[in-house]
């Protein structure tokens, strides 16, 4: 049974229809990357997941169980169970760098302050942090904020880490750092939904492809069956523009 | 002017000086009560036009209509309204209570529009990231976008409490033994009006332009980034 | 409480109130137009002139900004009537709240001479206009269009808060009438609520009409609400 499985889901901002019908499934312990022109629907995807946009119709399920985004209780309860990264870190300002990934953890699940401090000091170092616990996030930079914002991610221990093109925003020089430290968290089995633009990226990292276009799946498979032998039109079409680059 | 120069040093007397003292202190005090619990009433009001749901709709209805009523209405009739309205229900009011109330429901009116500007000034960003956190409107408002928002909020509602310590002199008015009120009554003594009103109004600005001058220093020093603001403490750990 | 409303009397006084509405539209409109002239000469001082010409302006600025306005026409009112000159309460009323908004329209005129860029005159210059078609067709347009919301904002807040003032020393503008007619029957809460509502209408009117005129105008999107 895959540990997230998005069937025929859709979504629609006004009379505007963004999500015509979206499915696909993420087992546990999988990379899968979600890749398609912009305005393709994939950032809405990630979105949805966590409840920030509301679906207008299909079923997602967590765990083999369906969700119904309608009730609040259970949307919390799919939150608990994943994390979202987002492109333009969005680290609260008015919080440091240790306040930034405990404040979640303790004050929403509960958890011991102490215990999450540590926690939060351990992700910290393994991004590379350790020493900038008490920065304020306009005091880092982008490659910096972004690696804070995977930690605060992880201090929520997600079953499923979502990742909305975390690395469009940074600077060419930046972006490694963030791409080692994704790169480390695959290897270690971390379920993660990917959206990206970085395809040499994603054809290392990813188990799967998923191809998107005006709001819809074109097409998925294995990185090298998608990258470089795309079926369909649109993704020979979209890869040959991209990959020429 | 030969009469008023006649009339000075009986009117610097320390009596009347200790007066216009203490009724300068009223002023400052009913300013200063009715507009700080002014701000908390509007955060509230503020929090509360934002309910999202259709069935908030008429609580969201009600309090634009506030907003929008109360920025309409001369404060003089507020306080006049204020004044014949608590009489009927409490007979012995006092008239300290009525000025703070009248000046409180204005200044709700007045920095609910502030808040509100202030709060939408944070990006959506913030409050996507703390809603996918489970913080929910309530802790994401308190914990995350008010206090990014103080420093948009802050010195227009300081500005605006400063600007409030001169129509205060309105509710002299209805007898309250503020500043205004004490002037006319020494003007009734028989004190010079160009003397008396002269030196009220020399007091009135002694309060405003100091306090008007640290909230356009406040508005500079809150604008910096908070990297130059606060004092760098390199703590390591 | 056991207040009964009875809202007849206010009905029967309602042409009074009318005529205080009236009234109190009128003084605000001349207190908004000879303070916007007064306005636009001292920011024309405070901008071209030399020193000692910046500096009294600044201080009838900062004077008058920071001293009730009541305690002004107080000033014109009785300590004028000391010296011999004993002008109507009308007229007080009326030169106080002009120079009160002369000090405020001052400094929202100055913002709008601020906010001019040098690009733009020289664009102007670069088409080949005289300096007086550059202030005509370039110059004034941006600062009408700049300063248009602040002094529609500003003309409300004349009519409603400046005008009143007027009531405490005996103008029968719209509250100053609602004093008058509730004196003689205390139904002081009717009289207050109704007035009360009419300043909501007028400043509505007086609103909506700022709001249309600044789009036809200067295409400004001034809001009602």
């Amino acid at each position: 049974m895959p540990h997230l499985e998005v069937s025929d889901v859709r979504a629609r901002y006004g009379s505007l229809e963004v999500l015509s019908g979206v499915s696909f499934t993420v087992d546990r312990g999988e990379v899968v990357a979600l890749v398609g022109p912009s305005g393709s629907g994939k950032s809405t995807v990630l979105r949805l997941l966590v409840g920030l946009l509301p679906p207008s119709g299909g079923t997602v399920r967590v765990a083999g169980e369906p969700v119904d985004y309608r009730r609040a209780a259970m949307v919390r309860a799919v939150r608990d169970r994943m994390a979202i990264v987002f492109q333009q870190y969005n680290l609260f300002q008015n919080m440091d760098v240790l306040k930034n990934v405990t404040l979640a953890p303790v004050r929403i699940k509960g958890r011991d302050r102490r215990e999450v401090e540590d926690l939060a000091r351990r992700l910290l170092d393994r991004v590379g942090l350790g020493d900038k616990l008490h920065a304020y996030p306009d005091e880092l930079s982008g490659g910096q904020q972004q690696r804070v914002a995977i930690a605060r991610a992880l201090a929520m221990q997600p079953e499923i880490l979502l990742l909305d093109e975390v690395t469009s925003a940074l600077d060419p020089e930046l972006v490694n750092e963030v791409l080692e430290v994704i790169r480390d968290l695959a290897r270690e089995g971390m379920t993660m939904i990917l959206v990206s633009h970085e395809m040499a990226f994603v054809r290392e990292i990813a188990d799967r492809v998923v191809m998107m276009d005006k709001g819809s799946v074109v097409e998925e498979g294995p990185p090298a069956e998608i990258l470089d032998n795309p079926r369909t039109a649109r993704a020979r079409d979209f890869f040959g523009k991209i990959l020429r680059h | 002017m030969d009469r008023i120069i006649a009339q000075l040093p009986r009117f610097f007397s320390e009596r009347n000086l200790i007066l216009l003292l203490e009724s300068a202190g009223l002023t400052l005090a009913m300013t200063a009560l009715g507009c700080l619990i002014g701000f908390f009433l509007a955060l509230v009001l503020v929090y509360l036009r934002k309910t999202p749901g259709l069935w908030a709709l008429p609580l969201r209805l009600v309090c634009v209509a506030y907003v929008e009523v109360f920025r309409r209405i001369p404060f003089l009739v507020i306080v006049y309204l204020v004044l014949f309205f608590i009489q009927t229900v409490i007979r012995d009011a006092s008239l300290f209570t009525v000025a703070v109330i009248a000046i409180c429901l204005y200044a709700t009116a007045y920095t609910a529009e502030i808040i509100r500007a202030g709060l939408e000034s944070v990006p959506q960003q913030q409050i996507d990231a703390a809603t996918a956190m489970n913080l929910g409107r309530f802790r994401t408002t308190l914990w995350v976008v008010l206090p990014q928002s103080m420093p948009v909020i802050v010195p227009p509602s300081v500005a605006f409490a400063v600007g409030f310590i001169k129509d205060t002199a309105l509710v002299s008015q209805v007898g309250v033994f503020e500043l205004t009120f004490r002037g006319k009554e020494l003007n009734n003594q028989g004190f010079s009006a160009v003397l008396v009103f002269g030196t009220i109004a020399f007091v009135y600005f002694l309060m405003s332009w100091p306090l008007s001058l640290y909230g356009q220093y406040l508005e500079t020093r809150l604008a910096a980034p908070r990297s130059q603001r606060r004092p760098r403490k390199i703590r390591q750990s | 409480m056991n207040y009964t409303f009875q809202f007849g009397v206010v009905w029967r006084d309602f042409p009074y109130l009318l005529d205080g509405a009236l009234l109190t539209f009128q003084i605000g409109l001349l207190a908004f137009w000879g303070g916007a002239l007064i306005g636009l000469v001292l920011a024309a001082f405070k901008t071209f002139g030399p020193r000692p010409v910046r500096w009294l302006v600044d201080a009838y600025v900062v004077f008058l900004t920071n001293t009730p306005a009541l305690i002004q026409i107080y000033f014109l009112y009785y300590g004028l009537a000391e010296f011999r000159i004993r002008w109507s309460g009308e007229f007080c009323l009326l030169l106080g709240l002009t120079l009160n908004a002369g000090a405020y329209l001052t400094m929202i005129m100055r913002a709008g001479f601020l906010s001019v860029r040098r690009t733009e005159m020289e664009a102007g210059e670069v088409m080949g206009m005289s300096r007086l078609q550059q202030v005509r067709y370039v110059v004034a347009p941006h600062i009408a269009k700049t300063i248009y919301p602040a002094l529609a904002n500003f003309f409300i807040v004349i009519l409603v808060m400046g005008t009143s003032v007027g009531a405490i020393i005996g103008v029968n503008e719209l509250t100053g009438q609602a004093i008058t007619r509730a004196s003689f029957n205390y139904r002081w809460l009717e009289y207050f609520t109704v007035v009360a509502g009419m300043y909501v209408v007028l400043t509505f009117i007086a609103s909506i009409g700022l709001a249309l005129f600044g789009r036809w105008a200067f295409r400004v999107k001034a809001r009602v609400f």
